[in-house]
């Protein structure tokens, strides 16, 4: 929840976390080389398990209806109408990952995506044309998650907190902007996005929207020193902020991008619902924190990668996809995600406590002196 | 977060001053807030003291005490408990049923129900506790679990008042010296719990594990059978509430108390339960839950649109916890100063 634990004691590492050792991503140097191979070894962990759930969910899908693969984005409960289902909560899953790798969370999104929708639908029904209203809508959004950011960070509050006020007062502010009522028959250049595919293809829009911004954020988070610093403020804030990350300004940008992205993804809802609604996108933080955490981040920060949230919303869609198929009622799919969410938690914690004993049985060394408190950081 | 409350502690007395004096009791500033709020509605809409009015908007602020003070527990010990509004959801829904179709006596049920809630509650604590999921993800978890399990026993059906046995719903309007029922259970809880984490092992075992865990372990306090028996005792009163929202409603859906968590949460942490653990009382928490429902019921009476409400709830947690800080930082600034001279 808040990443002031102190320095994470690791069981299974002798040495102590030197502030150089933690402030490289995965590797135990800063050196690029060991950088890489500490990714590669990351990804053949967990990216490869839910690579493995991903087929076999494919598979059973394959066997429930022959299909479930077939190549068509809507009007049918099979894969591809499940993918560009979720394409909003995968956008916002991707610009949730890096403020959870800097250990704060945003809840405040699923009111974003009402708040921006509301918006967009009273400009839209005052007349002013598309290339008005969207820059307008982005920028409530960017002011959103600014506001987010600097109560979180001027007033050294926790996230959690934060934005769960403006969870409240999003949403409010969307009631208050939109009231009851609701607004629909969008222009045709915005249904087009929702519904339509680009022109020669069978790639919906909004797919094609969460693939361009997916490869922005892989190569932001792991190519560039921005992504480098999210992860060292993840790791440890003082070491990062010893080492020269602007800590603060990192951390509230992160949350206008959140803004800005989930801003976008009620744009994206509104124009495959061709309708807005102040209740629009309400519970969807669940499913986005669940992408993220599937995705093999750590919910207590430091650690992540952008490739495997982009697979867990596929896994996700694979899976809604086959329960649907398979007569599941959306009831039920969430008790499903809620599972999925806590085992793909406790699946790794096992593998490491079980890691952990059989170090200890090897070199016969002591137990560690306590054990870790819940919520404490083990790595 | 530990040298924070340390700072709020040493500044809680020593620094003198209104600052001081605003920083110390949170209770009373809010009681004060509450008072004045409640003159001003009064004069504006004169109903809105009507013994009516004022026994629904006790009794139901007294359910979401209740849970408060069981979120309160959980919120101490630096964890959180999303799921609460889902407990008391199924609580309440598993109590109809029973009552229902079995033919049980209502105690009985009731007690079944209260049973169920800390069962919940205990299920969390063990993914918390024993598989080491963080609570907020856990609860996220088990808030769609528990829903899910609620449409389970639903199935697509709904219960209402005349399924029930006669009388069911009558708790929720009876009165003790013109003081309603709900509102003397919820003292009593109160009452208990503030006393219990004042004057217990248990009760400062809590605020210790909350303010830090390290220290609290070197000292030997065993923190993960610590944070199993807040999660414990947390669904216990949620099944409490339940119970009570069952009775106060009398017509359940499977989505019965949906959204209640954000109110819960808010009440919590607008009655001055820090969420970074280890400070706070179960009081300020009860007191911030009544006053969450004498907002939500002066835009009632008020004749002001519903619409507003999430939007006040959301301005006045905001508002609390900056508050909260401004007067941390200003005392932690004037210690420094007084120590330099």
């Amino acid at each position: 929840m808040t990443n002031e634990q102190p320095a994470a004691t690791r069981p299974q590492d002798s040495t102590p976390v030197s502030a150089e050792a933690s402030l490289a991503t995965p590797g135990r140097s800063g050196n690029p080389i060991s950088w890489v191979r500490g990714l590669l070894s990351a990804a053949a962990r967990w990216e490869m398990l839910l690579l493995a759930i991903l087929a076999v969910v494919v598979y059973e899908g394959m066997q429930i209806s022959p299909y479930f693969l077939q190549l068509d984005f809507w009007n049918s409960p099979n894969f591809g109408a499940s993918v560009s289902g979720t394409m909003e909560v995968a956008i916002m899953a991707l610009a949730m990952t890096p403020i959870i790798i800097t250990g704060d969370i945003d809840l405040s999104v699923e009111s974003m995506v009402g708040l921006s929708g509301a918006v967009l639908g009273v400009l839209w029904v005052a007349g002013l044309p598309l290339v008005v209203v969207i820059p307008i809508v982005l920028g409530v959004g960017v002011l959103g998650g600014l506001f987010n950011g600097l109560m979180v960070t001027r007033l050294g509050l926790p996230a959690l907190v934060v934005t769960l006020g403006t969870l409240a007062l999003y949403r409010g502010l969307a009631n208050a902007v939109l009231g009851t009522s609701y607004v629909s028959n969008f222009p045709s250049e915005l249904t087009t996005f929702g519904f339509g595919y680009v022109p020669g293809t069978a790639v919906p829009w909004t797919l094609l929207a969460f693939l361009i911004l997916a490869v922005v954020f892989t190569a932001v988070m792991h190519l560039t020193w921005i992504g480098r610093q999210v992860f060292a403020v993840g790791k440890n804030k003082d070491a990062a902020r010893y080492s020269g990350v602007r800590v603060a300004s990192l951390r509230t940008a992160l949350f206008a991008v959140s803004g800005l992205i989930a801003a976008f993804a009620g744009i994206v809802l509104a124009s495959r619902y061709n309708s807005v609604r102040a209740d629009n996108g309400t519970g969807l933080t669940l499913t986005v924190v669940l992408i993220v955490v599937l995705g093999g981040v750590d919910i207590n920060g430091g650690k992540g990668t952008i490739p495997g949230v982009i697979l867990a919303v596929f896994t996700l869609a694979a899976l809604q996809s086959a329960l649907r198929l398979a007569g599941v009622s959306s009831e039920y799919q969430n008790v499903a995600i809620g599972l999925l969410l806590i085992f793909s938690v406790i699946t790794p914690q096992i593998a490491r406590q079980f890691r952990v004993l059989v170090d200890r049985v090897r070199s016969g060394r002591h137990r560690p002196v306590r054990d870790p408190v819940p919520g404490e950081v083990v790595r | 977060m530990a040298s924070n409350v340390a700072v709020r502690r040493s500044a809680r007395s020593r620094a003198g001053g209104l600052i001081g004096a605003f920083a110390r009791s949170r209770e009373l500033t809010l009681l004060a807030v509450l008072l004045v709020l409640a003159a001003l509605v009064a004069l504006e809409a004169p109903n809105f003291l009507s013994s009516n009015n004022v026994v629904s908007v006790t009794s139901l602020a007294a359910i979401i005490a209740i849970a408060a003070v069981g979120e309160s527990l959980i919120i101490l010990t630096k964890n959180i408990d999303l799921s609460v509004e889902s407990t008391m959801g199924l609580v309440a829904f598993v109590v109809a049923v029973l009552l229902k179709q079995q033919n049980i006596p209502m105690p009985v049920a009731w007690a079944l129900g209260i049973g169920l809630g800390m069962a919940l509650g205990m299920v969390n604590g063990i993914i918390i506790t024993v598989f080491r999921v963080p609570s907020i993800v856990a609860t996220l978890g088990t808030l769609s679990i528990f829903r899910g399990l609620t449409y389970l026993v639903a199935n697509g059906h709904e219960i209402n008042a005349n399924d029930l046995p006669a009388g069911y719903t009558n708790a929720a309007s009876q009165t003790f010296f013109d003081i309603p029922l709900f509102v003397i259970l919820a003292v009593a809880v109160v009452a208990v719990a503030g006393l219990a984490l004042r004057y217990t092992v248990f009760g400062r075992q809590l605020y210790a594990v909350g303010s830090n865990a390290e220290a609290a372990a070197t000292i030997g306090i065993r923190s993960r059978t610590t944070v199993f028996l807040a999660f414990a005792l947390g669904g216990m009163l949620a099944g409490v509430a339940g119970v009570l929202w069952g009775i106060q409603f009398g017509q359940l859906y499977a989505s019965s108390a949906s959204g209640q968590s954000l109110a819960i949460i808010a009440a919590v942490v607008v009655g001055g339960v820090s969420i970074a653990g280890g400070s706070g009382t179960v009081m300020g928490a009860a007191i911030g839950a009544l006053f969450l429902g004498l907002i939500a019921n002066a835009l009632n009476v008020l004749l002001l649109p519903q619409e507003w409400l999430q939007m006040i709830y959301g301005a006045v947690i905001l508002f609390a916890v900056s508050t909260d800080a401004i007067i941390q930082r200003r005392t932690q600034l004037a210690k420094a100063r007084s120590r330099i001279r």
